[in-house]
């Protein structure tokens, strides 16, 4: 195959990258000096996972869907007082452990869409690195405590049908 | 000329101590000014800023880490060679930077075979990096090593026909007697300007540059190094000081070859003569021997840019495309070059 040199497109080629220079030098660059200024990510970005531990039913729906097997739940049956006068006492899954091992965890986010109770939500939080690995381990307790990041969930379409909660 | 009589030892002594300085400087600026900041702002990012003001020291750290870093022979390695093919490498960058001419008296040494003995010893690197890649007994290395050879010698030959032209021109292969030539010519009888080669020899200048281009394996003729299919070629296997003496010999190379190309092109360390009347090589001033290695360090740092530019820019050459290029294109024009230098030198 003959070679045909694309010369003026190399001259462009050229352009660009001093343009890009220019520019870098008169207007700034294009990246932030991350620990120095930090841009916030957008209010729905997959940061962390947070729990509302009192919705959580530990059904392990989240647990069984996980690809990553990074979800770990523990829990035991209670009998609660019945709900109305007279009934026979409910029984109830209480939680004793609810583990996200974000060093496994690949934010895909199966966990959140799959429960069916709202318990699990999408926090933009993202800077919690941990100088040892073990220490990404996060338990119930520091789960919860993502939930105060967690953005308020949009408005619902207008004629949405809105099945309201007993 | 200079009055002052150094004995033997302390010209031995500068002459070492210039020739560190005259590598390892160049290398380090280049490194930091273009590797670290032109290409970052090419790409529209900053590069290194928390090492030093503006990630000035960022050098420092790069190096400190190096040397740290274990110093890994792989078992099959062919040892001796395996050590000493970084430092066949660097030599060839000393070595190359002793032939050229800093000022009227600034110089390492200076014989008539200059442009002849660079051109020789700058083939001294391809031993290295051939020598590099078949010790490390790892395929990735040999098959670089194997690439860096074929490409160098195909375009240490177009490199070699660029320079004869200006070796035609000016009727010598000292090169300190180029530089004079250069900057004490004069065009159609105006010497204001001297007669710097490139303006006859921008044939020989393009094919030096691009050649020049290929001999430092920097991109777009960095087939043997290709980083994502060779993983670095004939370096995969070095690891701490002989890496960094590798990388070092790199950049240093690349501006001790701008610095050739100046001389050859570019009127070298010299300003025009007419401009204060001077005729001949000893009727200069001594201050041109702190201005010369200045402006020879100047017209380097232009080149650097323009090869550097030119890394960041293209994509990598095929290496069926990296031969053809060097074979039936560099090297027809720089013979036709050659041919139209030494009809034009006959006919005036």
């Amino acid at each position: 195959m003959p070679m045909k040199p694309k010369v003026p497109g190399l001259f462009k080629g050229l352009g660009v990258t001093l343009n890009t220079l220019m520019t870098t030098v008169t207007k700034g660059a294009n990246t932030v000096q991350y620990p120095h200024e930090k841009e916030a990510p957008p209010i729905r970005a997959r940061g962390v996972i947070a729990l509302r531990e009192d919705n959580c039913t530990s059904c392990m729906l989240c647990a069984r869907s996980c690809p990553d097997w990074c979800i770990y739940i523990e829990g035991h049956k209670e009998l609660a007082p019945p709900r109305r006068a007279g009934g026979a006492p409910r029984k109830v899954n209480k939680l004793d452990r609810f583990d996200i091992d974000y060093a496994l965890c690949m934010y895909c986010g199966i966990c959140v869409e799959v429960c069916p109770f709202d318990a699990l939500f999408w926090s933009p939080e993202y800077e919690y690195s941990e100088p040892r690995i073990a220490d990404l381990l996060h338990d119930k307790d520091k789960l919860g405590e993502w939930m105060e990041t967690v953005p308020e969930a949009p408005e619902l379409e207008a004629g949405a049908d809105k099945k309201g909660k007993k | 000329m200079l009055a002052i009589v150094i004995p033997y030892w302390g010209q031995s002594l500068l002459r070492v101590l210039g020739g560190t300085v005259a590598v390892l400087l160049p290398a380090g600026t280049i490194v930091y000014l273009f590797l670290f900041k032109m290409m970052s702002f090419m790409q529209s990012r900053l590069g290194p800023m928390e090492a030093g003001p503006y990630g000035s020291m960022q050098l420092f750290a790069e190096v400190g880490k190096w040397l740290q870093k274990e110093d890994i022979i792989p078992e099959k390695a062919d040892r001796v060679i395996f050590k000493m093919a970084p430092l066949i490498v660097l030599v060839s960058t000393f070595l190359l930077v002793a032939v050229v001419p800093f000022g009227p008296d600034a110089y390492f040494t200076q014989f008539d075979a200059g442009v002849f003995y660079m051109l020789a010893v700058s083939s001294i690197s391809v031993l290295g990096i051939l020598v590099a890649g078949w010790s490390s007994a790892n395929k990735y290395s040999l098959l670089g090593g194997l690439r860096a050879a074929g490409q160098l010698i195909a375009y240490e030959l177009p490199m070699v026909l660029a320079v004869i032209g200006v070796v035609i021109q000016a009727g010598t292969m000292n090169l300190q007697t180029i530089v004079v030539a250069q900057n004490g010519g004069e065009i159609f009888g105006w010497n204001g300007l001297g007669n710097p080669y490139i303006l006859t020899q921008f044939v020989g200048f393009g094919v030096f540059m691009i050649a020049v281009q290929a001999e430092l394996t920097q991109a777009p003729f960095d087939m043997p190094i290709a980083e994502s299919e060779l993983v670095s070629g004939y370096m995969t296997e070095y690891s701490g000081f002989r890496f960094l003496i590798f990388f070092i010999a790199e950049f240093a190379t690349a501006g001790v070859f701008s610095l050739i190309a100046s001389v050859l092109f570019l009127g070298g360390w010299g300003i025009p003569f007419s401009w204060f009347s001077w005729h001949n090589i000893n009727e200069i001033d001594d201050w041109m021997n702190v201005v010369g290695p200045l402006i020879m360090f100047t017209k380097m740092m232009a080149l650097v840019f323009v090869i550097m530019w030119v890394r960041f820019t293209y994509p990598r050459f095929r290496e069926d495309q990296l031969q053809r290029f060097a074979w039936k294109a560099l090297i027809p024009i720089s013979l036709l070059n050659i041919m139209a230098t030494a009809v034009l030198k006959v006919a005036f």
